[in-house]
Protein backbone atom coordinates (compact mmCIF):
# COMPACT_ATOMS: atom_id res chain seq x y z
CA UNK A 1 0.00 0.00 0.00
CA UNK A 2 1.14 3.35 -1.15
CA UNK A 3 -0.95 5.65 1.59
CA UNK A 4 -0.38 5.27 4.91
CA UNK A 5 -4.76 5.02 6.14
CA UNK A 6 -7.80 5.58 4.55
CA UNK A 7 -7.48 9.33 4.68
CA UNK A 8 -4.36 9.88 3.02
CA UNK A 9 -5.80 7.31 0.18
CA UNK A 10 -8.63 9.72 -0.07
CA UNK A 11 -6.32 12.80 -0.78
CA UNK A 12 -4.45 11.63 -3.07
CA UNK A 13 -1.07 13.83 -1.76
CA UNK A 14 -3.55 16.86 -1.98
CA UNK A 15 -4.17 15.70 -6.06
CA UNK A 16 -8.31 14.42 -5.13
CA UNK A 17 -10.09 16.34 -7.15
CA UNK A 18 -8.04 15.79 -10.21
CA UNK A 19 -7.62 11.73 -9.63
CA UNK A 20 -10.74 10.90 -8.60
CA UNK A 21 -12.36 13.03 -11.39
CA UNK A 22 -10.63 11.31 -13.96
CA UNK A 23 -11.44 8.04 -12.44
CA UNK A 24 -15.39 8.87 -12.69
CA UNK A 25 -15.24 10.75 -16.30
CA UNK A 26 -13.99 7.21 -17.27
CA UNK A 27 -15.45 4.56 -15.45
CA UNK A 28 -18.98 6.93 -16.64
CA UNK A 29 -17.84 6.80 -20.05
CA UNK A 30 -17.05 3.25 -20.27
CA UNK A 31 -20.69 2.72 -18.44
CA UNK A 32 -22.27 4.21 -20.93
CA UNK A 33 -20.32 2.34 -23.99
CA UNK A 34 -21.08 -0.56 -22.09
CA UNK A 35 -24.95 0.30 -21.17
CA UNK A 36 -25.42 1.33 -25.15
CA UNK A 37 -25.62 -2.20 -26.40
CA UNK A 38 -26.91 -3.85 -23.69
CA UNK A 39 -30.20 -1.40 -24.08
CA UNK A 40 -30.29 -1.70 -27.99
CA UNK A 41 -30.25 -5.73 -27.54
CA UNK A 42 -33.06 -5.53 -25.13
CA UNK A 43 -35.16 -3.21 -28.12
CA UNK A 44 -34.11 -4.85 -31.24
CA UNK A 45 -35.08 -8.25 -29.35
CA UNK A 46 -38.33 -7.12 -28.42
CA UNK A 47 -39.01 -5.47 -31.79
CA UNK A 48 -38.44 -8.83 -33.83
CA UNK A 49 -40.33 -10.74 -31.27
CA UNK A 50 -43.48 -7.95 -32.03
CA UNK A 51 -42.71 -8.66 -35.61
CA UNK A 52 -42.51 -12.04 -35.59
CA UNK A 53 -45.68 -12.52 -33.86
CA UNK A 54 -47.49 -9.94 -35.85
CA UNK A 55 -46.65 -11.61 -39.16
CA UNK A 56 -47.97 -15.35 -37.53
CA UNK A 57 -51.42 -13.18 -36.79
CA UNK A 58 -51.56 -12.60 -40.38
CA UNK A 59 -50.88 -15.69 -41.37
CA UNK A 60 -53.47 -16.72 -38.80
CA UNK A 61 -55.73 -14.46 -39.76
CA UNK A 62 -55.52 -16.13 -43.51
CA UNK A 63 -56.23 -19.95 -42.00
CA UNK A 64 -59.38 -20.57 -40.57
CA UNK A 65 -58.79 -21.08 -36.67
CA UNK A 66 -60.35 -20.70 -33.58
CA UNK A 67 -59.89 -17.19 -32.32
CA UNK A 68 -59.07 -18.88 -28.72
CA UNK A 69 -55.83 -19.95 -30.17
CA UNK A 70 -55.47 -16.82 -31.46
CA UNK A 71 -56.15 -14.82 -28.24
CA UNK A 72 -53.34 -17.24 -26.90
CA UNK A 73 -50.89 -15.39 -28.74
CA UNK B 1 -7.49 -20.82 -45.51
CA UNK B 2 -10.32 -18.84 -47.60
CA UNK B 3 -12.92 -21.15 -46.90
CA UNK B 4 -12.15 -19.83 -43.30
CA UNK B 5 -12.20 -16.45 -43.80
CA UNK B 6 -15.28 -16.64 -46.21
CA UNK B 7 -16.57 -18.83 -43.00
CA UNK B 8 -15.92 -16.06 -41.09
CA UNK B 9 -17.48 -13.22 -43.04
CA UNK B 10 -21.05 -15.41 -42.44
CA UNK B 11 -23.49 -13.21 -40.50
CA UNK B 12 -24.65 -16.24 -39.04
CA UNK B 13 -21.76 -17.82 -37.72
CA UNK B 14 -19.64 -14.79 -36.34
CA UNK B 15 -23.05 -14.10 -34.56
CA UNK B 16 -22.69 -17.40 -32.73
CA UNK B 17 -19.10 -17.74 -32.74
CA UNK B 18 -19.37 -13.97 -31.21
CA UNK B 19 -21.64 -15.48 -28.36
CA UNK B 20 -19.75 -18.01 -27.47
CA UNK B 21 -16.41 -15.57 -27.05
CA UNK B 22 -17.83 -12.71 -25.64
CA UNK B 23 -18.21 -13.45 -22.02
CA UNK B 24 -14.60 -14.90 -21.57
CA UNK B 25 -13.39 -11.31 -23.02
CA UNK B 26 -16.01 -9.57 -20.53
CA UNK B 27 -14.67 -11.88 -17.64
CA UNK B 28 -11.64 -10.56 -18.74
CA UNK B 29 -11.97 -7.37 -18.68
CA UNK B 30 -13.70 -6.75 -15.24
CA UNK B 31 -10.53 -8.80 -13.66
CA UNK B 32 -7.82 -6.54 -15.36
CA UNK B 33 -9.51 -3.23 -14.62
CA UNK B 34 -10.32 -4.02 -10.69
CA UNK B 35 -6.52 -5.26 -11.10
CA UNK B 36 -5.11 -3.23 -12.59
CA UNK B 37 -6.99 -0.21 -11.17
CA UNK B 38 -6.19 -1.21 -7.41
CA UNK B 39 -2.88 -1.69 -8.20
CA UNK B 40 -2.67 1.79 -9.68
CA UNK B 41 -4.76 3.92 -6.98
CA UNK B 42 -3.48 2.16 -4.26
CA UNK B 43 -0.17 0.02 -4.36
CA UNK B 44 1.76 1.52 -7.34
CA UNK B 45 3.94 4.17 -5.81
CA UNK B 46 3.91 8.33 -6.36
CA UNK B 47 6.02 9.88 -8.82
CA UNK B 48 8.72 11.46 -7.32
CA UNK B 49 8.10 14.77 -9.39
CA UNK B 50 4.40 14.27 -9.76
CA UNK B 51 3.48 12.84 -6.76
CA UNK B 52 -0.33 10.86 -6.74
CA UNK B 53 -1.50 12.69 -9.53
CA UNK B 54 0.71 10.41 -11.82
CA UNK B 55 -2.01 7.59 -11.02
CA UNK B 56 -4.45 9.42 -13.99
CA UNK B 57 -1.44 7.48 -15.97
CA UNK B 58 -3.36 4.56 -15.62
CA UNK B 59 -6.20 5.46 -17.52
CA UNK B 60 -5.19 8.15 -19.49
CA UNK B 61 -2.17 6.00 -21.72
CA UNK B 62 -4.37 3.20 -22.08
CA UNK B 63 -7.12 5.73 -23.33
CA UNK B 64 -4.97 7.20 -25.51
CA UNK B 65 -2.78 4.36 -27.09
CA UNK B 66 -5.96 2.47 -27.49
CA UNK B 67 -7.87 5.74 -29.02
CA UNK B 68 -5.13 5.07 -31.83
CA UNK B 69 -5.23 1.38 -32.27
CA UNK B 70 -9.10 1.53 -32.61
CA UNK B 71 -8.66 3.51 -35.58
CA UNK B 72 -6.45 1.75 -36.89
CA UNK B 73 -8.48 -1.66 -36.66
CA UNK B 74 -11.32 0.71 -38.17
CA UNK B 75 -9.50 1.57 -41.07
CA UNK B 76 -7.86 -1.76 -41.89
CA UNK B 77 -11.52 -3.51 -41.54
CA UNK B 78 -12.85 -0.83 -43.54
CA UNK B 79 -10.19 -1.37 -46.45
CA UNK B 80 -11.09 -5.64 -46.31
CA UNK B 81 -15.11 -4.22 -46.76
CA UNK B 82 -14.01 -2.30 -48.99
CA UNK B 83 -12.01 -4.41 -51.40
CA UNK B 84 -13.56 -7.66 -51.00
CA UNK B 85 -16.92 -6.35 -50.48
CA UNK B 86 -17.95 -7.84 -47.16
CA UNK B 87 -21.12 -6.40 -45.06
CA UNK B 88 -19.53 -7.87 -41.87
CA UNK B 89 -16.03 -6.13 -42.03
CA UNK B 90 -18.31 -2.90 -42.75
CA UNK B 91 -20.25 -4.05 -39.73
CA UNK B 92 -16.74 -4.30 -37.69
CA UNK B 93 -15.35 -1.29 -38.95
CA UNK B 94 -18.27 0.95 -37.89
CA UNK B 95 -18.93 -0.16 -34.58
CA UNK B 96 -15.80 0.26 -33.60
CA UNK B 97 -16.18 3.80 -34.04
CA UNK B 98 -18.31 5.01 -30.81
CA UNK B 99 -15.88 2.66 -28.87
CA UNK B 100 -12.73 4.30 -30.13
CA UNK B 101 -14.74 7.87 -29.61
CA UNK B 102 -15.30 7.03 -26.16
CA UNK B 103 -11.62 6.54 -25.94
CA UNK B 104 -10.47 9.46 -27.56
CA UNK B 105 -12.58 11.42 -25.04
CA UNK B 106 -11.53 9.80 -22.25
CA UNK B 107 -7.63 10.36 -23.00
CA UNK B 108 -8.20 14.36 -23.67
CA UNK B 109 -10.58 14.85 -20.38
CA UNK B 110 -7.87 12.65 -18.23
CA UNK B 111 -4.84 14.45 -19.59
CA UNK B 112 -6.48 18.28 -19.69
CA UNK B 113 -6.98 16.89 -15.29
CA UNK B 114 -3.64 16.28 -15.57
CA UNK B 115 -2.15 18.91 -17.45
CA UNK B 116 -4.16 21.89 -14.65
CA UNK B 117 -2.20 20.79 -11.96
CA UNK B 118 1.31 19.74 -13.57
CA UNK B 119 1.68 22.21 -16.85
CA UNK B 120 -0.84 24.73 -14.84
CA UNK B 121 -3.11 24.78 -18.06
CA UNK B 122 -6.44 22.05 -18.88
CA UNK B 123 -5.45 22.89 -22.66
CA UNK B 124 -2.58 23.70 -24.92
CA UNK B 125 -3.42 23.78 -28.36
CA UNK B 126 0.23 21.79 -29.19
CA UNK B 127 0.88 19.52 -31.78
CA UNK B 128 -0.38 16.09 -29.77
CA UNK B 129 -3.43 17.22 -28.11
CA UNK B 130 -4.48 18.85 -31.41
CA UNK B 131 -3.99 16.09 -33.34
CA UNK B 132 -6.03 13.96 -30.56
CA UNK B 133 -8.82 16.51 -31.30
CA UNK B 134 -8.91 16.25 -34.40
CA UNK B 135 -9.12 12.29 -33.99
CA UNK B 136 -12.13 12.81 -31.78
CA UNK B 137 -13.78 14.60 -34.85
CA UNK B 138 -12.52 12.12 -37.21
CA UNK B 139 -14.63 9.47 -35.01
CA UNK B 140 -17.57 11.34 -35.12
CA UNK B 141 -17.33 11.77 -39.07
CA UNK B 142 -17.49 8.02 -39.50
CA UNK B 143 -20.45 7.92 -37.10
CA UNK B 144 -22.20 11.16 -38.51
CA UNK B 145 -21.90 10.07 -42.21
CA UNK B 146 -23.09 6.25 -41.57
CA UNK B 147 -25.81 7.33 -39.92
CA UNK B 148 -26.91 10.12 -42.75
CA UNK B 149 -27.22 7.61 -45.30
CA UNK B 150 -30.12 5.58 -45.69
CA UNK B 151 -28.90 2.88 -48.39
CA UNK B 152 -26.69 0.25 -46.21
CA UNK B 153 -24.32 -0.25 -49.38
CA UNK B 154 -23.87 3.44 -50.02
CA UNK B 155 -23.34 4.34 -46.23
CA UNK B 156 -20.44 1.80 -45.52
CA UNK B 157 -18.77 2.57 -48.69
CA UNK B 158 -18.55 6.18 -47.75
CA UNK B 159 -17.63 5.44 -44.09
CA UNK B 160 -15.22 3.18 -44.57
CA UNK B 161 -13.31 5.31 -47.49
CA UNK B 162 -13.64 8.63 -44.42
CA UNK B 163 -11.93 6.25 -42.03
CA UNK B 164 -9.13 5.07 -44.46
CA UNK B 165 -8.12 8.68 -45.66
CA UNK B 166 -8.43 9.81 -41.71
CA UNK B 167 -5.70 7.16 -40.50
CA UNK B 168 -2.87 10.10 -41.90
CA UNK B 169 -3.64 11.65 -38.67
CA UNK B 170 -2.54 8.26 -36.50
CA UNK B 171 1.04 8.88 -37.26
CA UNK B 172 0.74 12.50 -36.96
CA UNK B 173 -0.59 11.92 -33.33
CA UNK B 174 2.58 9.22 -32.43
CA UNK B 175 5.52 11.22 -33.81
CA UNK B 176 3.82 14.37 -32.84
CA UNK B 177 6.13 14.50 -29.69
CA UNK B 178 9.51 13.81 -31.78
CA UNK B 179 8.41 15.75 -34.56
CA UNK B 180 7.40 18.88 -33.01
CA UNK B 181 8.51 21.12 -29.29
CA UNK B 182 5.21 19.82 -27.58
CA UNK B 183 4.19 20.49 -23.68
CA UNK B 184 3.36 17.00 -24.03
CA UNK B 185 5.91 14.02 -22.80
CA UNK B 186 7.54 11.56 -25.36
CA UNK B 187 6.52 8.20 -25.29
CA UNK B 188 7.56 6.25 -21.83
CA UNK B 189 6.93 2.73 -23.53
CA UNK B 190 5.65 2.60 -27.09
CA UNK B 191 8.62 4.25 -29.20
CA UNK B 192 11.12 1.55 -31.08
CA UNK B 193 13.67 2.22 -28.69
CA UNK B 194 11.75 2.40 -25.42
CA UNK B 195 10.45 -1.19 -25.91
CA UNK B 196 13.27 -3.40 -24.99
CA UNK B 197 13.98 -0.75 -22.13
CA UNK B 198 10.74 0.85 -20.46
CA UNK B 199 11.38 4.05 -19.57
CA UNK B 200 9.22 3.78 -16.12
CA UNK B 201 9.68 1.73 -13.34
CA UNK B 202 8.71 -2.23 -12.85
CA UNK B 203 6.02 -0.91 -9.89
CA UNK B 204 4.28 1.58 -12.51
CA UNK B 205 4.69 -0.16 -15.72
CA UNK B 206 2.79 -3.84 -14.49
CA UNK B 207 -0.43 -1.80 -13.38
CA UNK B 208 0.10 0.14 -16.44
CA UNK B 209 -0.04 -2.68 -19.08
CA UNK B 210 -2.98 -4.46 -17.09
CA UNK B 211 -5.04 -1.37 -17.37
CA UNK B 212 -3.83 -1.37 -21.62
CA UNK B 213 -5.01 -5.29 -21.59
CA UNK B 214 -8.15 -4.19 -19.54
CA UNK B 215 -8.72 -1.67 -22.19
CA UNK B 216 -8.23 -3.72 -24.87
CA UNK B 217 -10.25 -6.34 -23.51
CA UNK B 218 -13.24 -4.13 -22.95
CA UNK B 219 -13.12 -2.96 -26.60
CA UNK B 220 -13.42 -6.08 -28.12
CA UNK B 221 -15.86 -7.01 -25.48
CA UNK B 222 -18.45 -3.73 -26.45
CA UNK B 223 -17.00 -4.48 -30.27
CA UNK B 224 -18.87 -8.14 -30.15
CA UNK B 225 -21.92 -7.05 -28.27
CA UNK B 226 -22.50 -4.08 -31.31
CA UNK B 227 -21.83 -6.13 -34.47
CA UNK B 228 -24.31 -9.08 -32.86
CA UNK B 229 -26.77 -6.55 -32.66
CA UNK B 230 -26.49 -4.93 -35.93
CA UNK B 231 -25.86 -8.48 -37.28
CA UNK B 232 -29.46 -9.43 -36.21
CA UNK B 233 -31.09 -6.54 -37.15
CA UNK B 234 -29.40 -6.21 -40.99
CA UNK B 235 -30.56 -10.05 -40.64
CA UNK B 236 -33.89 -9.96 -39.35
CA UNK B 237 -35.37 -11.30 -42.88
CA UNK B 238 -33.03 -14.48 -42.76
CA UNK B 239 -34.30 -17.90 -41.60
CA UNK B 240 -31.89 -18.32 -38.92
CA UNK B 241 -32.81 -14.97 -37.06
CA UNK B 242 -36.51 -16.14 -37.14
CA UNK B 243 -35.20 -19.56 -35.56
CA UNK B 244 -33.28 -17.78 -33.13
CA UNK B 245 -36.67 -15.93 -31.86
CA UNK B 246 -38.54 -19.04 -31.96
CA UNK B 247 -35.93 -20.37 -28.85
CA UNK B 248 -36.02 -17.23 -27.60
CA UNK B 249 -39.80 -16.78 -27.42
CA UNK B 250 -40.74 -14.40 -25.10
CA UNK B 251 -37.03 -13.07 -24.30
Amino acid sequence: MAFENWSAFWAMGGYALYVWASYAITALALGLTLLQPLRRRKALFAELQRQRRRSAGEAMATVPTSTEKYEQR
Amino acid sequence: MWSFFYKLASPKWFYELAGKLLPWFAIGAAMSFALGGIWGLAFSPPDYQQGDSVRIMYIHVPAAILSLSVYTFMAITAIIGLVWKIKLAHMVSANAAPIGAAFTAIALATGSLWGRPMWGTWWEWDARLTSELILLFLYFGVMALRNAIDERTTADKAAGLLAVVGVVNVPIIHYSVEWWNTLHQGSSITSLARIAKPAIHADMLWPLLLMILAFKLFFVTVLLMRTRNEVLDRERRSAWVGELLETRDGV
